[in-house]
């Protein structure tokens, strides 16, 4: 069952049985202010028609796009302590769990699937952003070892997709503990042999982006990602100067040499896919590995 | 004249009682009984008020400006010190020192962040928020450190990697997580101390260490308790119930079995007395290298990693 048939279609119907027209059949473009329609967003993978500007779309939008077919499995994350620090601000991290949960019909901010993308075996760790801005705590950092696991079991590509403003503030240190846990976890990918990608999306920030996300064997961006380490307002704050133009995007990165290339969206699968493929020593026939070579024989020496 | 915290008052005007009574003196009348009984007193607070220090009283402890100091530990604990400059690529930078040395005879390599004691040698070291530079820096120091079989100890004190513009454009991010990947490969010893503040990805990125410590006033946390309460409470003032909730003291983490144990302070803080408490730092960074004596190197990197890998899932699920 796709996302659309399984969630769009549906609350698309409840919503069209009513007599209004229902309203989140439109989208305004965060960039450029445009109407846009719903079927034609989904057409255009949630990319702007008329800016190019590339929207924020969920974990399992992701897999769908860059898995072949839209099909891949899901991968069962390990249970976590839900609320290690009894953590309460304005309100409890508890509550805030169960309401990012029922908005977004997922567990955590995490998805991890395997499947292929043209034809290459991968392993897609997506955030969602939506869910508690994508943060990292116990769960997502789990998931990424889930994630560096399965790929190394399945002899398959990693590819990391942050969208996340950084470590779950509401786990205190046990989110911190993140940083170094998910760079073992891609250490484990890295041992194995096997490649392993970040794309970077919109956004990715503090702990997210100064641990797994900043150490792909190559770093894709998309347009107009804000990627950076410290928040905009903080960095204000601190040199009290302005911020030179397109600061902290895609675009920039790839200018100062902190990414390999900015990707549109509807190149991606092709642009990962080759790549693994050329990593992987494939020959351009098929997908299949080259023919070893044979060991040399005793008596050739 | 020393410095105060603001919860120390009744200390400081007992303290400062103290000071005219000797200074009045003209040596005709005996001050010593009343300035004995004062003293008594003076001790009766500092263990009341150091005995249950809330965790914003701990951050304002960990942040005092007369704590000792990445360079006082280093002065005192490491023999032939030779400090190294440079990340071999844009800069130095001194917020993020790093060096060989030998601690109790045996050579080892170092590295800490240095906020500096006074107004000129706090802007020298930026106050202890380290570039890109320091942390790689800290990167090669850290492959010296495997190449030449050096066991590995960091002194962490800083509220954070610096927010700045450069920063961003030279990889902040980069260098932070490629510090934190150099930690988890060494094959070395390594021991980690938090000797005042442990600020979020900036400490961590040198403290991925196989022991890591903290001093019993210090604190250890994601995000600085002022940052938390302005995104979680939307009011920076309310810095003092994001200290508790973020359980950033070394008790808290202690009870979370995130660090391998608290080295006890002075009476009312390290600030009171350095030396005893560089001496108590080293005592346990020795006792922890003597840990790992005939471990080979795999078998410590392999204890790091799976000591993280770990961290956080045993007995709270
Ligand atoms: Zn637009």
């Amino acid at each position: 069952m796709s996302w659309l048939s399984e969630f769009v279609r549906p609350k698309i119907r409840a919503l069209v049985g009513g007599n209004d027209v229902p309203d989140n059949l439109w989208h305004k473009c965060p960039a450029c202010e445009q109407m846009l329609f719903h079927r034609e967003l989904e057409e255009h993978l949630h990319v702007c028609h008329a800016c190019g500007h590339h929207l924020r779309v969920s974990a399992k939008q992701r897999l769908e796009m860059l898995f072949d077919d839209g099909a891949f499995t899901i991968v069962d994350l390990p249970a976590v302590t839900a609320d290690p620090l009894k953590f309460r601000d304005s309100r409890r991290y508890t509550d805030r769990l169960k309401d990012a949960q029922s908005k977004s019909g997922e567990r955590e901010a995490i998805l991890v699937a395997h499947g292929k993308i043209k034809g290459q075996d991968a392993v897609i760790a997506a955030f969602n952003f939506s869910f508690m801005g994508g943060s990292m705590g116990q769960a997502v950092g789990a998931a990424l070892l889930t994630a560096a696991d399965t790929a190394v079991a399945r002899n398959a590509a990693l590819i990391a997709i942050p969208a996340s403003g950084g470590a779950r503030m509401q786990e205190g240190m046990l989110s911190l503990i993140q940083m170094p846990r998910t760079v073992i976890a891609i250490d484990r990918v890295r041992e194995a042999g096997l490649p392993y990608f970040v794309l970077l999306t919109d956004p990715t920030t503090g702990g997210v982006s100064a641990s797994f996300a900043m150490l792909g064997d190559i770093q894709i961006a998309e347009p107009g990602a804000m990627i950076g380490f410290a928040g905009k307002r903080v960095i204000q704050d601190t040199v009290r100067e302005e911020l030179p133009e397109g600061f902290q995007t895609a675009e920039y990165l790839r200018d100062h040499g902190m990414v390999d290339m900015v990707v549109p969206r509807g190149e991606l699968p092709e642009t990962i896919g080759r790549l693994i493929s050329l990593l992987r020593g494939q020959s351009d026939h098929d997908n299949s590995p080259l023919v070893a070579i044979p060991a040399p024989t005793p008596d050739a020496s | 004249m020393p410095h105060f915290l603001d919860f120390e008052k009744p200390i400081a005007d007992l303290e400062g009682k103290i000071e005219e009574l000797r200074h009045l003196s003209d040596g005709e009348i005996n001050i010593a009984d009343e300035v004995g009984k004062l003293e008594g007193k003076v001790e009766r607070q500092l263990r009341q008020t150091y005995g249950r220090l809330t965790a914003w009283q701990k951050v304002q402890v960990a942040r005092h400006p007369g704590r000792p100091k990445c360079g006082d530990y280093v002065s005192t604990l490491i023999d032939e010190f030779v400090p190294l400059a440079g990340d071999r690529l844009y800069s130095e930078d001194a917020a993020l020192v790093a060096g060989l040395g030998r601690f109790r005879g045996r050579p080892v390599a170092v590295l800490g962040h240095e906020k500096g004691n006074d107004t000129e040698s706090r802007i020298a070291h930026n106050f202890g928020m380290a570039r890109p530079e320091g942390y790689r820096k800290a990167q090669r120091v850290m492959d010296l450190a495997n190449r030449f079989d050096l066991p590995l100890l960091s002194f962490v004190d800083t509220s954070g990697a610096y927010p700045g513009v450069g920063a961003e454009e030279r990889g902040q991010s980069e260098a932070i997580a490629r510090s934190i990947q150099s930690c988890l490969s060494l094959t070395v010893p390594f021991v980690s101390v938090i000797i005042g503040e442990g600020g979020s990805g900036g400490a961590i990125a040198i403290a991925t260490a196989n022991k890591i410590f903290m001093l019993e006033h210090a604190v250890y946390s994601v995000i600085s308790p002022e940052g938390c309460a302005s995104i979680l409470w939307r009011d920076g003032a309310r810095a003092q119930e994001a200290a508790e909730a973020l359980k950033i003291t070394a008790q808290d983490l202690m009870g979370l079995k995130l660090i391998d144990g608290i080295i006890e302070e002075p009476l009312g803080g390290a600030q009171r007395d350095p030396g005893v408490t560089i001496q108590a730092v080293g005592e346990q960074i020795g006792d922890a290298l003597d840990t790992f004596a005939g471990m080979d190197g795999d078998a410590l990197k392999n204890h790091r990693r799976e000591k993280f890998a770990a961290l956080g899932t045993a007995g709270l699920i």
